[in-house]
């Protein structure tokens, strides 16, 4: 079963093919059906592989199809590395995939371009599960960028819409920004380990930890830095890290489902699975590491900041994501990988979750995004309420939905590292406390209070279909009892006995202690606090905010303008570029200094008069008078 | 004797142009399909040529030779290797798409149309399977004429600026070719070598420094202008702008790759200690090339202006390959020239199809096309892809292998030049957000017509290759693996052995460790 684990990335590549190429001769249903067939089956073929893998007594298995690129004592091959982590991920994808497949046949049951719509969504699955199937680098880096390439293709979906396009585009180049640090890391793994296999790799890294030489040699610890820390410059554009993240706001222009599927739930914790790939690495550079753990738990500070005033449900949404990745790169950054990869299963849980069930609001008004023409919903849309209540516990840390085991693993963990843990520790509790904060104020916000629904709209509320409601209702049980299910007891849960061969060598395991229940409770109660704090200021006295903003008016400004981040770089980097570029390349020196030289000689020669005729004179001046004056300069340098 | 295959190639298109000049003018169509005809079958038998190369062989194949000029020691000798085996079958393949692609839009003389690029793809054929350099200059000369007619006669309304243009660039650095060639005839004649033409008789040449580097600069200008590197590429905007579809086709897909095989066949080869101490010298032209075409390509209002720009962007990184002195440079700057020719190829084709239904090249003239051919917004969207570098299609693999070669040669070079991947995506994806998405601004845009049959019929086996190469490049790369690897050991052992000379007259510009030289693919000092 094993060996035809390419069967798990070929069914949506196959769907996406069927669905492009004909899809304008099937019947509206068909479209979706092939798409979520295609899904399916690979959901299957993960599951049958995932069982296969269990119950082997080898922890992984690799197949090799055939050599890609390759040149010299270079080469890099299409193959798949099937353990526990590409298992847990190939799960997690089409699983996801196919209930954001099936929830989107309802979601956009009245767009007219379905056919592309799933064609994108197939393409999508088919590249991520190559991202996180790929034994080496190189092929990794397919997936990778197969899946930007479908996450530009959809953000702008409604292409029609120039803020679409505009954010479509925003995210390919910024991602590229990263990449250019993913392909260098690739260069210098290939020049320093002569491969890119993942294995190899990992095998020669445990060489130079065991010999503990680390001193000269290749791969020095200088090297092995700076592979760390260009592969995490990957990772900071693909999983939106400070100061890489200001595409993944704007990428809220996209259709809902697309929101949930991509840009919460998988493609954007890519960065996190390939550090979490290359954990023996960043063992080995504590430097890097501790790069990694500053800027995940600044991500994490600083994208909650921004969730705590903005007023469009999908954004608020989009700036927690950041912070959860944050979260997750964070515990990359205190060596806890099995703890991060834990987040990642759950965050795609309940984001997911969270993502569907504001699609399933918006569709229920009628296309509002924004809160503040929310509120009230609880009765008319009672599935959505309770499946995004129980999202809303589980994202906030609340005791035992699946947040607040992944969360607190990190946190511990953190505090347990050495280093600056414990100043993480506290900066990642504030981030906790504001995301218990927001999401609340979020959940009150939309179906709490009083209804400021736009009297036209208010008419036409309705609960989503069965087709919405179904995918809610499986997230939601998943977010309730996913943590405890995978995550107990802590670090020693059915996950992490699952990844330890993966993590085995990178790993600084922990004996559960008193601290950690005192930790434990420690982060229950934060999370009440956030909870309590927007319970007062969204139920109890709704003129809080006003009052509050009043007073903190150039604070609220700051955080409303998302820091000014874009006008920066928009100031920095965008304009003077196209400045330099215009005005002094182009005109001033491509047509101004170089053409007026050409022009010039051409002047000499005398160049003018009717096409053919200038046509021989040139030829015959320009040849006699070069030939000449070369001759002169070429016989006198050679006999000289 | 053995059936001269090679021959049969090149002359095929030429001997179709004689008899296409006996075919009365009135009868259009039987011209365009004898022309087709003959370019299909041309392509055929050089599938069968390559199906027949010995790709383990690093070895010149199919070699012929006969006394030709016999007085001067000109020969006609000819012969394909693997640097070549790619580039010749490019231009087979890309000949009858480019005919292809005129078919409607060349109104006037279509008969001197269709006998210029018979004539033009006999004259690239010979160019890239002459190893008489008298030949090769024959074949590079007579290639010129057809391209500066075809600019003239068809082009746009600058026509004669850009043809002036181009003239005074290629004839200034052909004219310097010939003296260096001649140089290098009586080079040998001095040595005792008899009168001779032939580039293994050059090969044997013994060459100081000194002039090595005066016959390398003249062969360097008329190869810099074609690639085209950076400084010495003005031309290119101008000519491709101007030039009909079929022309700028043919100009990006083929000319341009004369300038990167001319560096590989000749200037590595019979100057290596020139090339090695200029190594440096122009990886920094190609690294200015490659961020300078992008970003003058970003700010451009012409769609083909701006494609042209991105020539010079990726030429660059052909160059930087080229340069690098390794396989993966070398390797990938071959491939990265096929590729660039199928990708920026397709990119002519497709500027010149919505060319053909409105009439403007201007960015700003299109917006929306997307919602009115969502056909062509498909194919355009697979070519541009191609063209930034998406892993899957063929421009990664190449893009790859080069930034694998120069990141081992030096890597500061390797860093810059990969900061060209963030540009493409910039340059692109502006352009094609501006002329397909949004809502349709310009009336005249309402309405227009999706690709035709003939249309897709051209795009199709371009974008079939794209993908062949991005996921399956073994096809292509094998062939280029013994003789590049030939090459550099031919370069290096050379190069050693001028080396001393090299020491004694001028310093090098890099430290030597900086790898100035490495010719060793791979074997670092």
């Amino acid at each position: 079963m094993l060996d035809s684990a390419w069967l798990v990335p070929l069914c949506p590549l196959a769907g996406a093919v069927l669905n492009g190429l004909f899809a304008h001769r099937y019947r509206h249903e068909t479209v979706g059906q092939i798409a979520i067939a295609a899904v399916g089956l690979s959901f299957l073929f993960s599951l049958t592989a995932t069982i296969a893998l269990a119950t082997r007594s080898e922890p992984l298995h690799q197949v090799t199809y055939f050599t890609w690129i390759a040149s010299g004592a270079y080469s890099a091959s299409v193959g798949l590395l099937i353990d526990g982590l590409s298992c847990t991920m190939m799960l997690v994808v089409s699983g996801v995939g196919l209930l954001v497949h099936i929830y989107s046949t309802a979601y956009m049951h009245d767009d007219e371009d379905q056919g592309r719509y799933f064609t994108y969504l197939n393409l999508f699955v088919g590249a991520m599960l190559i991202l996180v199937m790929a034994d080496n680098y190189l092929l990794m880096f397919v997936g990778w960028e197969g899946v930007g390439l479908c996450s530009y293709l959809l953000i702008g979906f409604w292409y029609t819409r120039q803020s679409a396009s505009d954010a479509g585009k925003k995210a390919f180049v910024v991602n590229r920004v990263g990449d250019v640090g993913f392909v260098l890391a690739v260069l210098l793994l290939f020049v320093t380990f002569q491969s890119v296999d993942f294995l190899d790799v990992q095998h020669q890294l445990e060489g130079i930890k065991s010999s503990d030489a680390g001193g000269n040699g290749p791969a020095g610890p200088t090297v092995l830095t700076a592979i760390a820390l260009l592969l995490f410059m990957g990772a900071v554009g693909k999983s939106a890290q400070v100061p890489l993240h200001v595409w993944l706001p704007d990428a809220m222009e996209g259709p809902t489902p697309v929101s949930a599927l991509i840009h919460a739930a998988t493609m954007v914790t890519a960065g996190v699975y390939m550090m979490a790939r290359s954990a023996l690495l960043y063992d080995l550079a504590p430097i890097a590491l501790d790069v990694v753990a500053v800027v995940g738990v600044l991500t994490a500070l600083f994208a909650a900041s921004m969730a705590l005033v903005a007023t469009d449900i999908k954004r608020v949404l989009a700036y927690s994501t950041v912070s959860q990745l944050g979260f997750m790169v964070f515990a990359l950054g205190v060596g806890a990988y099995a703890a991060a990869i834990f987040h990642l299963v759950t965050h795609a849980f309940f984001k997911a979750l969270l993502f569907l069930g504001a699609g399933s609001v918006i569709h229920a008004l009628g296309g509002e995004q924004d809160m503040r023409r929310m509120g009230g919903l609880r009765q008319a849309l009672p599935t959505t309420h309770w499946t995004m209540a129980t999202a809303t516990l589980a994202i906030a840390g609340i005791f035992p939905f699946a947040g607040f085991w992944s969360k607190d693993e990190i946190l511990a963990s953190a505090m347990k590292a050495d280093g600056v843990g414990w100043l993480g520790w506290i900066a990642a509790s504030v981030a906790a406390f504001m995301t218990a904060f927001y999401m609340f104020r979020l959940l009150y916000m939309t179906f709490y209070g009083d209804s400021r629904v736009e009297p036209d709209v208010a008419a036409h509320v309705h609960e989503a279909p069965g087709a919405m409601r179904a995918p809610l209702m499986l997230l939601a049980l998943l977010s309730a009892l996913g943590g405890v299910v995978l995550g107990f007891p802590p670090e020693h849960g059915m996950l992490h006995r699952w990844l330890e061969p993966v993590f085995e060598a990178a790993a600084h395991p922990h004996a559960f202690s008193s601290l950690d229940i005192l930790l434990m409770v420690v982060s229950l109660a934060v999370a009440a606090a956030g909870w309590r704090l927007a319970y007062r200021f969204y139920v109890r006295e709704p003129h809080l905010p006003e009052q509050w903003q009043a007073r903190w008016q150039s604070t609220y400004d700051l955080l409303v303008n998302t820091w000014y981040v874009d006008e920066l770089y928009a100031r920095v980097l965008v304009r003077p570029i196209y400045r330099l570029s215009n005005n002094g390349l182009w005109r001033v020196f491509d047509i101004g200094f170089i053409d007026r030289i050409v022009n010039g000689i051409g002047r000499i020669v005398r160049l003018d008069g009717e096409f053919l005729s200038t046509l021989q004179t040139g030829y015959a001046r320009t040849y006699a008078l070069t030939l000449v004056v070369g001759a002169i300069v070429v016989f006198w340098g050679l006999a000289g | 004797m053995t059936w001269p295959l090679l021959s049969t190639v090149v002359f095929l298109p030429l001997l179709g142009a004689i008899v296409l000049l006996a075919l009365p003018r009135r009868r259009e169509a039987l011209m365009w399909g004898w022309t087709l005809g003959v370019m299909l079958v041309t392509f055929a038998v050089s599938v069968v040529l390559y199906a027949a190369f010995d790709s383990s062989l690093p070895s010149m194949q199919f070699s012929e030779q006969a006394a030709w000029i016999g007085g001067l020691g000109i020969t006609y000798h000819v012969g394909i290797d693997g640097i070549s085996l790619p580039l010749f079958v490019l231009t087979t393949l890309l000949s009858p798409v480019a005919l292809l692609s005129a078919w409607q839009s060349i109104p006037t003389k279509a008969k001197e149309f269709a006998v210029l690029m018979l004539v033009l793809e006999t004259s690239m054929l010979g160019a890239f399977v002459a190893l008489d350099l008298f030949l090769f200059f024959i074949f590079w000369e007579a290639m010129l004429i057809p391209m500066y007619l075809m600019i003239g006669m068809w082009g746009g309304e600058n026509r004669l600026y850009a043809t002036v243009k181009f003239i005074l660039y290629t004839m200034a650095g052909s004219a310097l070719m010939l003296v260096a060639i001649l140089a290098l005839h009586i080079l040998n004649l001095q040595q005792g070598g008899g009168r001779s033409f032939d580039l293994f008789d050059f090969f044997a040449l013994d060459l100081s420094l000194q002039q090595q580097k005066l016959l390398f600069m003249a062969f360097f200008l008329s190869f810099a202008i074609k690639v085209p590197l950076f400084p010495f590429h003005t031309w290119l905007p101008d000519a491709h702008t101007e030039a009909p579809t079929a022309g700028s086709v043919i100009l990006a897909g083929v000319l341009l790759k004369m300038g990167g095989y001319g560096f590989i066949r000749f200037c590595l080869p019979l100057f290596p200690a020139a090339a090695t101490a200029f190594a440096p010298l122009i990886s920094v032209l190609a690294v200015i090339g490659i961020l300078y075409g992008a970003l003058v390509a970003m700010v451009q209002p012409d769609i083909k202006r701006l494609v042209a720009y991105s020539s010079v962007s990726h030429l660059g990184l052909v160059m930087l390959g080229i340069f690098a002195g390794n396989l993966a440079g070398l390797q990938g700057g071959i491939l990265q020239m096929v590729n660039h020719g199928l990708t920026t190829g397709a990119l002519f084709l497709l500027v010149g199809m919505i060319y053909d239904r409105r009439h403007t090249r201007l960015i700003a003239d299109y917006g929306g096309l997307w919602r009115q051919m969502p056909i062509f917004a498909v194919f355009f969207l697979v070519v541009m892809f191609a063209s930034i570098g998406l892993p899957g299609l063929n421009g990664f693999v190449g893009e790859f292998l080069i930034l694998l070669g120069a990141f081992e040669f030096n890597r500061g070079f390797a860093v810059l030049a990969a900061l060209g991947m963030i540009l493409s995506a910039v340059y692109m994806l502006w352009m094609y957000q501006r002329v397909m998405y949004g809502e349709v601004t310009h009336e005249a845009n309402r309405g227009l017509r999706d690709l035709s049959a003939r249309e897709i019929t051209l795009l199709a086996p371009l974008v079939l290759l794209m993908f062949w190469i991005g996921i399956y490049p073994s096809t292509f790369l094998r062939p280029t693996d013994a003789a590049s690897a030939h090459l550099l050991e031919q370069v290096r052992s050379r190069a050693v052995l001028a080396a001393p000379v090299s020491a004694a007259l001028t310093p090098r510009p890099f430290p030597a460790g900086e790898g100035a030289v490495d010719h060793a693919g791979g074997q670092t000092p």
